[in-house]
C-alpha cells in the first residue's frame, strides 16, 4: 500500500450511540496517513455528520483515542497501513467508557476517578518560600519520571479488563497519577491519598494484566505504579497509619 | 470494608501465598521420592506416622491454605457474581472453616492412626 493513492481502505465506522452499528465507508488510502487522517476524511468527504474529538493531532493532548481493529490507539500517531488487515479497518469509540455519539465518548467518569484517586497536587509551601530542590536521581523522582508523561487520553482504561467488569475501579491512569503523586517529596496528601487509592475500588482491584502497559502510547507501565502503591499501602497498613 | 482491611487481606494472601509456594514445591518433591519404587498406604503412614515435623508442616500447609484460598474466592466472587459483600464474606469464612477442619482431621488421623 506504501506509495499508493489509487489503492482504498474499507472503513467500518461506529454511528449512533451505545445502540449504534458499523457503517462502512471507502477511503483513498495515502502515504503516511494515520487513523485520525481517515476519519477526518470521511467527515470532510462522505459524512459530516459524524463526530469525533481531537486537539494537537501530534500525540500531547490525549483526546483522540479510539478503538481500531479492537484495540485502543492515539489515533492521531496511529498508522493507517500499520493498523489496517488486508486493507480494512474498524474504528469504534473507546472501550468502558459511555459514548456520547459515534467516536466521541463521555470521559466525566474517567476523571471524575482521577479525583477520587487525590489526583490533585496538595503542597506545602507558598510562593514566598524558595522553591523546593527536587534531586533528579533519588529514587522518588525516578518514580515519578516514569509516569509523569501520561496524557490522560484513556487507552489504558479502556484496554483494562478491571474497569470493565468493576464500574468503581479507579483505573491504570487515576492510580499511576496517585503513585506520582505519593512520589512526589512537595506533596502532602499521601494519607488520604492511600486511603483512597486503597480496597477494592484502587489498587488491590488490579490483576496485573498489563493490557494498560500493552497499549500505553506514552509507554508508560502503570501496573507497576500499581503495584507500588499496593507496596505502600501495605506498610502503611503495618504501621496502623491506614 | 475499610481500606486498611482490604490491604490487610491482600497482604494475608501474599504472605501465605509465598508460604505455599514454599510449601507445594516440599509437598510435590515429596510425593515424586515417594512414588519411587511405588506407593503404598503402608508407605505413607510409615512416614507421617508419629513424625511431629510433618505434622508441623502440614499444619502450616493448611493453614496457609485456609487463608489464601478464600481471599481469592472472595475476589472472584466479587467480580462474577452480584452478591452483597456481608453474604460473600460469610460464604468464605465457611469456606476457610471448612479447609481448617477437613485439612486439620486428615493431618491429625495420619499422624495419629495406628500402624
Amino acid at each position: 500500500m506504501t506509495g499508493s493513492t489509487t489503492s482504498t481502505l474499507e472503513v467500518s465506522v461506529w454511528r449512533g450511540g451505545e445502540d449504534g452499528r458499523y457503517e462502512t465507508y471507502t477511503v483513498p488510502a495515502r502515504d503516511n496517513q494515520t487513523i485520525l487522517d481517515v476519519v477526518t476524511y470521511i467527515q470532510r468527504h462522505v459524512d459530516p455528520t459524524l463526530s469525533y474529538r481531537f486537539a494537537c493531532r501530534v500525540g500531547m493532548c490525549g483526546s483522540c483515542a479510539m478503538t481500531v481493529n479492537g484495540k485502543p490507539r492515539w489515533t492521531c500517531r496511529s498508522h493507517a497501513r500499520v493498523v489496517a488487515e488486508d486493507g480494512k479497518l474498524e474504528i469504534a469509540p473507546l472501550r468502558n467508557f459511555k459514548v456520547i455519539k459515534d467516536l466521541a465518548v463521555d470521559m466525566e467518569a474517567f476523571f471524575e476517578k482521577w479525583r477520587r484517586a487525590e489526583g490533585s497536587f496538595r503542597g506545602t509551601t507558598d510562593r514566598h518560600e524558595e522553591f523546593a530542590v527536587v534531586a533528579p536521581n533519588s529514587k522518588e523522582r525516578k518514580q515519578v519520571d516514569a509516569g509523569i508523561e501520561c496524557i490522560g487520553c484513556g487507552v489504558c482504561y479502556a484496554a483494562c479488563d478491571i474497569a470493565a467488569w468493576n464500574k468503581d475501579y479507579l483505573g491504570p491512569a487515576a492510580l499511576n497519577r496517585a503513585w506520582t503523586l505519593m512520589n512526589d517529596e512537595r506533596d502532602n496528601k499521601n494519607k488520604t491519598r492511600l486511603a483512597a487509592v486503597s480496597g477494592d475500588a484502587g489498587c488491590h482491584a488490579c490483576h496485573s494484566h498489563q493490557s494498560c502497559v500493552e497499549q500505553c502510547p506514552k509507554f508508560i507501565n502503570p501496573t507497576a505504579s500499581i503495584a507500588g502503591l499496593k507496596r505502600a499501602a501495605a506498610a502503611a497498613a503495618l504501621k496502623g497509619e491506614l | 470494608m475499610s481500606a486498611r482491611s482490604e490491604t490487610l487481606l491482600w497482604l494475608a494472601q501474599r504472605i501465605t501465598a509465598a508460604i505455599l509456594a514454599i510449601a507445594v514445591i516440599v509437598h510435590i518433591a515429596t510425593i515424586v521420592m515417594a512414588m519411587d519404587g511405588g506407593l503404598s498406604a503402608r508407605e505413607i503412614i510409615s512416614r507421617v506416622q508419629g513424625n511431629v515435623a510433618w505434622l508441623i508442616f502440614y499444619l502450616i500447609f493448611v493453614i496457609a491454605v485456609a487463608v489464601h484460598a478464600p481471599i481469592g474466592l472472595r475476589t472472584v466472587m466479587r467480580e462474577v457474581t452480584s452478591l452483597s459483600l456481608p453474604i460473600i464474606n460469610t460464604v468464605v469464612i465457611f469456606v476457610s472453616l471448612f479447609l481448617c477442619v477437613a485439612g486439620s482431621r486428615a493431618i491429625f488421623g495420619l499422624y495419629g492412626i495406628a500402624g
